[in-house]
């Protein structure tokens, strides 16, 4: 690793400070990828600003119909929050199976989706349930956030404080993980909301999606046998030491299967 | 250079470190406690777990400085008055190492498995929560039962 400068802000406004002065700043948050990226001397940023001190984003609340989550919310918090577990069952569970225990005590919901990871299981959730990322600037809705492979519509001085999600009880994560990350090589979030089926895929593309076919089948007929006849652009799909493209397309049909079996 | 400062094993402990001194390495090669052990270069091996502030991190992953004014336990704190501590009295006597280089992490995850689920924590459960930890030698079954077995000598502690 590379050495830097670091600073721990109790602060937004001072962490936007430091980074618009900063040569090529970064901000941290779990370090969860970010500390072994540095370590393969993949990233090698001239500041490090510490989100750690700021404590709004570590905060979890909710109302009649939604419930926010601080962007420095962890995921171990997340998984043992009753609030989040009587919000969205599914979430917690979601939260509760990123990693490992380790991994889950730093690793937070903002650098999640900060970093889009192809394989990440957060942004399969907030694209399913349509969730509201709201950052020191603006907000962006469900997939409007993810905008290709570790893209995403942040500028280089935005920071996200939250992420706001509608209650939905009838979901499903289901995921099928690399045995050694827990990362999904693919995994399809379910949500049943007033407007119909929401799905979002994660670890089978380049980016996670929505999953569009499989909704309109869904919403004709919900049962795992629609989605049988659906044919997924394996073209599309990634290819790598841990799956085929055609295997990784099959496993977003048996992964979307088993959420419907969840949900109904 | 930065100053850093926090309580490692119950004693107050501060030293001189650069910026990209992992917490792994300012007990290592600062406090020359070698208990604690580097694995992997990826997050992923585990034999670096340590507790922070009471939950287990990963201490490879995490900058020294991020531990600025925390609770820090290493294997070498859990023993005291000449006494092993029940869940490395367990390791021992369910054979639960052969080489020897994963156990420290292991030690640490299984009372932190303990803290968090009870001297009651079944198999399962044990062998999910030690996802984060890879051991090249036992299999796992002996770690497994040595966890189980730690976890209720632990019983009310
Ligand atoms: C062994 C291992 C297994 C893992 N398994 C999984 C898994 O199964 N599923 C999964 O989804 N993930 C997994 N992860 C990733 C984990 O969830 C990380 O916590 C996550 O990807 C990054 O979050 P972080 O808080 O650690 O962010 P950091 O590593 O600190 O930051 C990541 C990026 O996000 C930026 N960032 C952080 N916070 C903000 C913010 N508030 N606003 C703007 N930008 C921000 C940073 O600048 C950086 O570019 C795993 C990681 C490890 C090491
Ligand atoms: S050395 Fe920390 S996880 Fe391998
Ligand atoms: S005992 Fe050798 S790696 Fe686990």
């Amino acid at each position: 690793m590379y050495n830097f400068s670091y600073e721990k802000v109790s602060s937004v406004d001072k962490a936007v400070e430091i980074i618009r002065s900063a040569e090529d700043g970064k901000f941290l948050a779990g370090g969860q990828t970010m500390l072994p990226t540095m370590k393969h001397r993949l990233a090698d940023p001239s500041n490090l600003i510490d989100l750690g001190g700021i404590k709004e984003l570590k905060e979890i609340s909710s109302d009649e119909n939604s419930v926010t989550i601080g962007a420095m919310v962890t995921h171990a918090a997340v998984a043992a929050s009753i609030e989040i577990n009587e919000a969205i069952p599914a979430l917690s569970k979601l939260a509760g199976n990123i990693g490992d225990p380790a991994v889950r005590n730093r690793g937070t919901i903002g650098g999640s989706i900060a970093n889009n990871d192809p394989a990440a299981d957060y942004p399969a959730a907030v694209i399913a349930l349509g969730a509201t990322v709201i950052t020191n600037k603006r907000e962006f809705v469900g997939d409007d956030f993810f905008t290709g492979m570790f893209e995403t519509a942040l500028d280089d001085d935005e920071i996200i404080v939250s992420v706001k999600f509608p209650k939905t009880e009838v979901a499903a994560y289901m995921k099928f993980e690399n045995p050694a990350s827990r990362y999904a090589i693919a995994g399809v979030f379910l949500a049943k909301t007033a407007d119909g089926v929401r799905i979002g895929v994660t670890g089978a593309t380049a980016c996670a999606h929505r999953g569009m076919r499989l909704e309109d089948a869904l919403n004709q007929d919900f049962s795992p046998n629609s989605v049988d006849k659906i044919d997924l652009p394996v073209e599309k799909m990634n290819s790598d030491i841990h799956a085929s493209a055609e295997y990784r397309a099959h496993l977003v049909k048996v992964m979307t299967k088993r959420a419907v079996q969840a949900c109904t | 250079m930065l100053t850093v400062s926090m309580n490692v094993n119950g004693q107050s402990v501060s030293g001189e470190i650069e910026e990209r001194t992992l917490l792994v390495q300012f007990l290592r090669e600062h406090l020359k406690l070698t208990g604690t052990h580097v694995g992997c270069d990826t997050s992923q091996c585990g034999a670096c777990v340590i507790h922070v502030d009471g939950v287990s991190i990963k201490s490879c992953t995490m900058l020294a400085i991020q531990a600025e004014g925390s609770e820090v336990v290493t294997i070498e704190g859990l023993a005291g008055n000449g006494q092993l501590h029940p869940m490395q009295q367990a390791f021992k006597d369910n054979h639960g190492l052969q080489c020897g280089f994963c156990t420290p992490g292991m030690v640490m995850s299984g009372v932190d498995i303990v803290n968090r689920n009870g001297s009651e924590v079944d198999e399962a459960t044990v062998r999910k929560e030690l996802e984060g930890n890879i051991c090249r030698c036992t299999g796992y079954h002996n770690i497994v039962k040595a966890i189980q077995a730690g976890a209720k000598d632990m019983g009310g502690q």
